[in-house]
């Protein structure tokens, strides 16, 4: 679980039918490490991550997962290493907890292979990092939108994969729930290491999560780095087109945005 | 949310179409004038010119002079019928806000089919006006079913919904039919021959008795032409703006109803005209349903009667019956619409 | 992670597993008894010794004739054609993630329907030919169907919603050409469109039992991928199911299924439709629905023809029996399936 995975995009260009979204893109995922995707609505953010993640072939360029073509991999075996979890997952009628959790173990069985401990095992150490085992028996569409959200990211953490991508995990949630989805990411990664790499709305958020913060722009990568370097107001004018300020937020030491609208003016220089 | 916006375009497109709105109900009454004169003039017989005089109050003594002589009620009928169904699908278009309906997909046709099959088979029902009577509860029962099944439940009765409510209660309604002809060799000939959809059997007396249903609902559904328009913001802005929703909705609706069973009692299920039209006449000349309803009746007309001589020249010395046309033509376009627009819109 | 988690996490899947194994177990004996009843009733009545004896090959005086010539092919058939529309019903539900996106609805029954009508009607052939424009018919249907509705790849919607246009159209070419039928024909080819076993014979059985030895493998081996469609396409794709290549196999297999049996007997209604709601109702969701969905379907024809058979004074064909049973639960299921805010 701790074995570090390079993923890497060269030159990528991503496109739907008549509308490039990305164009001739360079990334590089740390390994290891938290990572944060921001930009503006349409700027190509899931359209990077499904890309990522072999949903999307490219239309130019590559994405290299240890030096392997990801679009070239059988996906079976992507699955096992790289893990999604994309916007609006769909939970069909009736299923239970137990058993949506289960499918998440889908990649590690071969044609004949049958249901072993290692499998029930992972399902309930999923269960217990996502606090959703006592949920087990419950329909999926009986749950609040939280505990839902839990649910599927149960799911995913029971394919145990070393990398795990999450499309807009938090978007539909209240604050509480946010909170506790991005600490359970961050559990994730400090004790087993595994390299996550979502896509946020909120920018404090992911400026106080992340380890690394992208922004994208005009289809094209705008800035890469520590979010302290990554979000200025000169970043945040450029990319979502607002005035802003960016003080150090006293509780986490991390960059804060401060949007300043038409009727706030920047407090006063001292 | 890039900064500054381009401000939007003026708006001359409206305002261009406005002008041309009444152009536009003028060419649809000459076609459907040239369409009636066509009809009686050409069908599955071929006649001389001589005798077209029987239509218009000459003698009638050969066979040439009584089929053309057939054709006028049989016109008539097609004309009234077209311009019901036309008529009644925008206005069930208006009601539904769903580009996709039209009586027939929404199962209204097999529930009317189904009352009359039932009228005729254990109630003995004979008459046209019993036809009528029949033929519109039947509709009315259906409709407000589809309606209360497809808008349970989450997004309210969203075009996918409705459609699939309209043809699997088609589909459960033509059981019942099936399960009640069967058996009855009496009737089955009879009732087929309606079932198809057909205007030839088109007299003065039939298109009489159904004439007062007719021009109530014509009557009702104009009057509702305002009511549709803050229909069509969505429930919340209509209250908003004043409308009296759930009675607004009520009287079209009803209006609709009763066009369609009175039209499919004298004819038999027809379909696609409510739906064509109306999206043929939005396209071409846009505006508020103070237009549309009469585009629609009009155009509706034309082509029930356009459908209709093409059925019989398609086919001489038989014909083809109308409602086949409809379909032909109809399904194709219906198919085109749900092409044309985004999957998640619908 | 602890113990008791996991634990509990194995007794729910045994849990499952045995429920569904009972169910299983539950609906072949059903439709055993089902069978027995079909092969002893009539108008002769035979004991269960002298249909055992016809089955086993042996000759029995009277009964070989009207057990093995008539019932024997007749509920063989009932079972085969049961199976194909439950597989081929619940195949389509599961891919288009749709629980009213049966062949009844979407068009492929209308085409075939539509065939064997001309067929009947204004070829005046009979039988295997009938079957054999049927099966094209059907096929044909569903290619046109699916190329109609590509765009972007397939939408669930809209593939759906040409379905249901192009069915219209074809049920119109139906009953005109019903419409221009001579008496004989239209007998015929009204109790072709009901759905019926009547003149069963094993020229009409095989070739539904080789779809069905050919196809249901092939679902049956890709079931758990089938089933993790239903999780949606993104969600299956990033678990490693190869969606495209996958639903394709599907949709050639569960064609060729509803053809081959619409072929046979004729769109028995409401069949391909129920049985998928109806196994997931009495074995749960969690599983794979594919063989209780064959099973219910097995049991709903050959229960649906006893009863056209033998409840009623006059015979009537097995559609109208599914039919008119089926009408009323699949206004259930809509109501339910709306209420609950499924996906509808």
């Amino acid at each position: 679980m701790t074995t570090d995975h390079s993923l890497l995009a060269e030159g990528l260009t991503l496109g739907y039918k008549d509308r490039t979204v990305i164009d001739s893109l360079d990334l590089a995922v740390p390994p290891g490490r938290i990572t944060a995707i921001v930009g503006a609505n349409a700027c190509g953010k899931s359209t990077l991550l499904r890309s990522m993640s072999r949903l999307l072939a490219p239309r130019g360029g590559r994405v290299l997962l240890d030096g392997e073509q990801v679009h070239r991999i059988p996906p079976k075996r992507l699955a096992r290493t790289l893990g999604l979890l994309p916007q609006s997952p769909v939970a069909p009628e009736g299923i239970t907890v137990g058993d949506l959790v289960g499918r998440g173990r889908h990649p590690h069985h071969g044609v004949l292979s049958r249901w072993r401990r290692e499998d029930d095992e992972a399902v309930a150490a999923a269960l217990d990092a996502t606090r959703t085992a006592d949920l087990a028996d419950r329909p999926v569409d009986e749950l609040s939108g939280g505990q839902r959200q839990r649910v599927w990211i149960a799911m995913v953490l029971a394919q145990r994969t070393d990398l795990l991508l999450l499309d807009e995990p938090t978007t539909f949630l209240d604050v509480s729930h946010q909170i506790e989805v991005l600490d359970l990411l961050t559990d994730l990664n400090r004790s087993l290491g595994t390299t996550i790499v979502l896509v946020l709305h909120d920018l404090n958020l992911a400026a106080r999560y992340a380890d690394h913060l992208i922004a994208l722009a005009s289809g094209g990568l705008h800035a890469a780095g520590p979010p302290d370097q990554v979000l200025t107001p000169a970043m945040v004018q450029a990319v979502f087109g607002l005035r802003s300020e960016v003080i150090t937020d006293p509780t986490s030491g991390r960059p804060l945005m401060l949007p300043l609208g038409r009727h706030h003016a920047p407090a006063p220089a001292d | 949310m890039t900064p500054a916006a381009p401000p939007a375009a003026p708006d001359t497109g409206r305002r261009r179409t406005g002008r041309g709105r009444p152009l536009w109900l003028l060419a649809a009454l000459g076609a459907l004038l040239a369409l009636a004169f066509a009809s009686v003039a050409v069908g599955s017989r071929e006649v001389p010119w001589s005798a077209l005089a029987a239509a218009f109050g000459g003698p009638v003594d050969g066979f040439d002079q009584a089929a053309v002589a057939k054709r006028v009620p049989r016109t008539l009928l097609a004309v009234l019928a077209g311009a019901a169904l036309g008529l009644s699908g925008a206005v069930m278009q208006g009601v539904t806000r769903n580009p996709l309906a039209d009586p027939g997909i929404l199962g209204v046709n097999t529930g009317a089919s189904l009352a009359v099959v039932t009228g005729i088979a254990f109630f003995g029902l004979t008459s046209a006006t019993g036809f009528v009577w029949a033929a519109i509860t039947g509709a009315g029962a259906t409709a407000l079913f589809v309606y209360a099944v497809g808008s349970l439940g989450r997004g309210g009765a969203t075009p996918l919904k409705l459609a699939l409510a309209g043809a699997a209660t088609s589909a459960a309604l033509a059981s019942f039919i099936s399960a009640v002809v069967l058996p009855r060799n009496d009737i089955a000939g009879g009732v087929r021959s309606w079932q198809v959809g057909g205007v030839g059997g088109g007299t003065f007396e039939s298109v009489s008795q159904v004439l007062p249903f007719l021009l109530a609902g014509t009557v009702i559904c104009l009057l509702s032409a305002r009511g549709l328009d803050l229909l069509a913001l969505g429930d919340e802005l209509a209250a908003g703006l004043g409308a009296r929703v759930a009675a607004a909705r009520a009287a079209a609706s009803l209006g609709a109803v009763v066009l369609c069973g009175a039209a499919t009692a004298v004819t038999g299920p027809i379909a696609f005209v409510g739906l064509v039209v109306p999206h043929a006449f939005r396209l071409l000349a846009g505006g508020g349903h103070r237009w549309l309803l009469p585009l629609s009746a009009l155009g509706g007309a034309a082509l029930l009667t356009a459908a209709d001589v093409a059925g019989r020249i398609a086919a001489r010395p038989g014909e083809v019956d109308v409602g086949i046309v409809t379909a032909l033509i109809g399904a194709p376009f219906f198919i085109h619409i749900v092409r044309r627009r985004k999957v998640r819109a619908l | 992670m602890s113990t008791s988690t996991v634990e509990a996490v194995i007794r729910g899947r045994r849990h499952r597993a045995r429920r569904r194994r009972t169910v299983i177990a539950v609906l072949t004996a059903l439709i055993a008894l089902a069978f027995a009843a079909a092969l002893m009733a009539g108008r002769t009545f035979y004991p269960p010794g002298d249909v055992l004896g016809v089955v086993l090959g042996q000759d029995v005086p009277g009964a070989s004739f009207t057990v093995g010539r008539l019932r024997l092919p007749r509920a063989v058939l009932a079972v085969a054609v049961g199976a194909c529309f439950g597989l081929g019903g619940v195949t389509f539900q599961t891919m288009l993630r749709n629980p009213l996106a049966s062949p009844d609805i979407i068009g492929i029954s209308s085409g075939a329907g539509a065939a064997a009508t001309f067929a009947i009607v204004a070829l005046s052939l009979g039988g295997a030919a009938v079957s054999a424009f049927a099966i094209t018919a059907g096929l044909a249907v569903a290619v046109l169907i699916y190329l109609l509705s590509f765009k972007d790849g397939i939408a669930g919607t809209r593939l759906i919603l040409v379905g249901i246009g192009v069915a219209a159209m074809l049920d119109s070419v139906t009953a005109h050409l019903l419409d221009r039928a001579a008496e004989w024909d239209l007998q015929e080819a009204m109790r072709w469109l009901t759905g019926s076993l009547n003149g069963a014979a094993w020229g009409d059985v095989l070739p539904v039992l080789a779809a069905l030895l050919v196809a249901a493998p092939v679902l049956l081996h890709r079931s758990g991928e089938l089933s993790l469609l239903r999780l949606g396409d993104d969600t299956a794709s990033a678990l490693g199911v190869r969606v495209d290549r996958t639903r394709f196999a599907a949709i050639v297999a569960a064609v060729g299924l509803i053809a081959f049996a619409t072929a046979a007997a004729g769109p028995v209604a409401f069949v391909a439709f129920l049985s998928g709601p109806i196994a997931a109702r009495i074995v749960g969701r969690d599983g794979s629905l594919f063989v209780p969905a064959a099973l219910v379907g097995a049991l709903l024809v050959l229960a649906a023809d006893l009863c056209a058979q033998f409840l009623f004074e006059a015979r009537y064909p097995v559609g109208v029996v599914t039919g008119v049973l089926g009408a009323p639960y699949l206004v259930y299921l809509i109501v339910r399936t709306n209420r609950a805010g499924g996906s509808l």
